[in-house]
């Protein structure tokens, strides 16, 4: 099931922090950590999802427009996951398998922690990528026919889907 | 902006909720000077912001709360007050969920028919034509289906949203056990109008829409602005000024510092709590027990209305979440008298757990946890009530005596507590409740009985309407037997509050009370 830049958008109308606008264009900003990203994607996403590097490059550059803060600790937090890739996998985290990138996750404890943007790294982990992507995906309408709903809760879907 | 005070205004009104903001409008219109003060800020956009706040259990809230500002206790059984209002420009309909029923004919007559509770000095009659109106003010959409329901002049102005998938299956079995429903009024856009657009099924209505579908008062708010009222928001005000027979206007606090404003009349709209506790605050030797309180019933009779609900499971889907509203309710049980108990059935359309609730609380990822948020979405059905509490002089709000709010004021104290009456109505609604999903086959899996239940944050009663001063706080047009200047807007002037959400109500007696109240503004001048 391939995840589009629609789907992308329409989780941005439901994330609401960012001006859309310019959103849905091609242009690539090279510093932002859009691989990182899609390889935590790649993890935590069901393994039929396709098409999620332009799905999280979408997202997470209409995400970080204006968002200063945001844009920083999303840096930090993937600087801080590929310094341990790196020490314990021997690359960065796009270049580990998708098994690995999971232990990985695990391992930082990522699947446990509460999502804390200041915490600790498996905190902001767990709130800047696994929860932000989870969010992502399922507030998208791919997420939704994923788990059996056409208009999942924070997709403004219209009213024709609940009375069918 | 400056919260200074404005010079002698013609009007004065606390609280920029639904009551003030449809008073304060139709004053303004009326050609009179206004200003509105609230306690709470001014929300300004961000509502897809606040939506994935109400999603996200790692955001904040979804509207923000001062911990110090919005302090209480509470005696008896607790009472979640804090949680259950919002302070700020459009008070509780920023997060309100949208039901907008009329009260039936018998909630204004409840102790002539069955000789409980009191009866409204109005009746349903009176209130039609403002009922009307608040529907047009408020952009309701509804078709006029209720089996014996209160006789209507004129169609809903919007038309209805049709029932929900998980309604159908429910009809079928409420058919079976002798349940008959209705389409469920709706204060929500079904197409775009002038002032808002169509609702655009984001699902999260209660507490955030983020289309502007669903009226908020600040849609009123804006069309009074847009009519000349000021309105000034984190206006706290925390006492009331008189002359010994009239307000002369009121004490209010901001963040930089303390003013007073001065009226010819003052509409006090900030709640069924903080009505009660401004005129117990303004308490004087003249008034030891509080302005506008002859009576004694200044913070007495606080009802509100209880939930009950049963919910379960069948083995099909049944399409919850796709909206955040209902679309189907009934009042089959509503004119029962074993006991004399209003019940409202209400057929969710959001039974279970919302898939990204479940993606965000799991705690796993990738294909186990799709499959876990797939399992737990489900095939989940569930039926909703509300339940009427009749007034008891003993529930009621205080001063607390010892603890203060950040401005060194007493906090409201709410004493509260079941009786057995609605215990019983409760217990009626589980029973058939269960019956009517355990006809279509469903596992019954929770229930929401009169041990579980709580409040559905509908504060009434607590400056009750009525002929008589001395049982009374305000007469039928919603002004203060004591204080001939002094008007109270809001839930807490029902008599009793029936079974049906209190804002429709709420909206057409602010309506009707801004009528008289021009008159009476235009009368003076003359």
């Amino acid at each position: 099931m391939k995840l589009t830049r629609r789907d992308a958008m329409a989780a941005l109308a439901g994330g609401g922090s960012v001006a859309l606008a310019g959103c849905g264009g091609n242009e690539h900003d090279p510093s932002l950590p859009i691989d990182d990203v899609a390889a935590v994607a790649e993890a935590v996403y069901p393994s039929e999802v396709t098409g999620y590097q332009e799905f999280v490059e979408t997202y997470i550059r209409g995400r970080s427009r204006g968002a200063t803060g945001y844009r920083q600790a999303l840096d930090q937090v993937a600087a801080d996951l590929n310094a341990i890739a790196r020490e314990w996998f021997n690359g960065p985290l796009p270049a580990l398998s998708r098994a690995d990138r999971d232990t990985l996750l695990r391992e930082v404890g990522a699947d446990t922690a509460e999502p804390r943007p200041d915490g600790t790294l498996a905190e902001r982990t767990r709130y800047y990528l696994v929860n932000d992507l989870l969010y992502a995906l399922y507030t998208s309408p791919t997420g939704g026919e994923l788990v059996g709903i056409q208009n999942p809760p924070g997709h403004p879907g219209g009213t024709a889907s609940y009375h069918r | 902006m400056s919260r200074e005070a404005s010079g002698r205004v013609d009007l004065l009104v606390i609280g920029a909720g639904p009551a003030g903001s449809l008073v304060a409008r139709d004053i303004a219109v009326a050609g009179h000077d206004v200003v509105v003060l609230d306690a709470g800020p001014r929300f300004e956009n961000g509502r897809t912001d606040r939506m994935e706040a109400h999603l996200r259990p790692d955001r904040g809230p979804v509207w923000p709360r001062d911990p110090e500002r919005d302090a209480y206790t509470t005696d008896g059984r607790h009472y979640p007050l804090a949680a259950s209002r919002v302070k700020g420009v459009g008070g509780s309909t920023l997060a309100w969920h949208g039901m907008a029923p009329r009260l039936r004919r018998r909630d204004f007559e409840l102790n002539s028919r069955h000789g409980v509770g009191v009866d409204w000095p109005l009746s349903y009659v009176d209130l039609r034509p403002w009922y009307a109106r608040a529907e047009r003010a408020l952009g309701v959409a509804g078709a006029a289906d209720a089996p014996e329901g209160p006789p209507r002049e004129e169609p809903y102005p919007m038309p209805p949203f049709p029932p929900s998938a998980s309604d159908r299956i429910l009809a079928e079995g409420a058919e079976q056990v002798g349940v008959a429903t209705y389409t469920a009024p709706n204060a929500r856009n079904s197409k775009e109008s002038e002032d808002a657009p169509a609702c655009a099924g984001y699902g999260t209505c209660r507490p955030v829409c983020p289309s502007g579908a669903k009226y908020t008062a600040e849609r009123t708010v804006t069309e009074a602005e847009a009519a000349g009222a000021r309105v000034v928001d984190r206006a706290a005000v925390r006492r009331l000024h008189h002359n010994g027979d009239q307000l002369t206007g009121a004490r209010y606090t901001t963040p930089t510092g303390e003013h007073v404003q001065e009226a010819r009349h003052v509409v006090l709209a900030a709640g069924g709590v903080e009505n009660a506790r401004l005129l117990l605050l303004s308490r004087s030797d003249v008034f030891p027990d509080g302005l506008a309180n002859s009576s004694g019933a200044v913070g007495r009779y606080f009802t509100d209305h209880l939930f009950a609900g049963v919910g379960g499971q069948v083995d099909k889907k049944t399409r919850q979440h796709h909206v955040g509203f209902h679309t189907t309710e009934s009042s089959a049980l509503y004119d029962e008298v074993d006991p004399v108990v209003g019940i409202k059935l209400e057929f969710l359309n959001n039974a279970g757990p919302t898939p990204v609730g479940v993606a965000l609380s799991d705690g796993s990822w990738g294909d186990e946890l799709r499959d876990r948020v797939a399992a737990a979405y489900g095939g989940h059905l569930a039926v909703g009530a509300l339940i009427e509490q009749l007034p008891d002089p003993d529930n009621r709000v205080r001063l607390d005596p010892e603890q203060t709010d950040d401005n060194g004021d007493p906090v409201p104290r709410v004493e509260w507590s079941l009786d057995d009456r609605t215990r019983r109505g409760i217990e009626r609604a589980n029973d058939v409740q269960r019956a009517i999903l355990e006809a279509v086959g469903a596992e019954v899996t929770w229930t929401v009985d009169s041990e579980t239940t709580g409040p559905a944050a509908h504060q009434m009663g607590t400056t009750r309407m009525g002929t008589d001063p001395t049982e009374s706080v305000v007469d039928p047009d919603c002004r203060s037997h004591d204080m001939r200047n002094l008007w109270v807007a809001g839930s807490s002037v029902f008599p009793t509050g029936g079974a049906m959400n209190p804002t429709l109500t709420i909206a057409a007696l602010s309506l009707r009370l801004g009528d008289h109240l021009a008159g009476v503004l235009a009368e003076e001048k003359r």
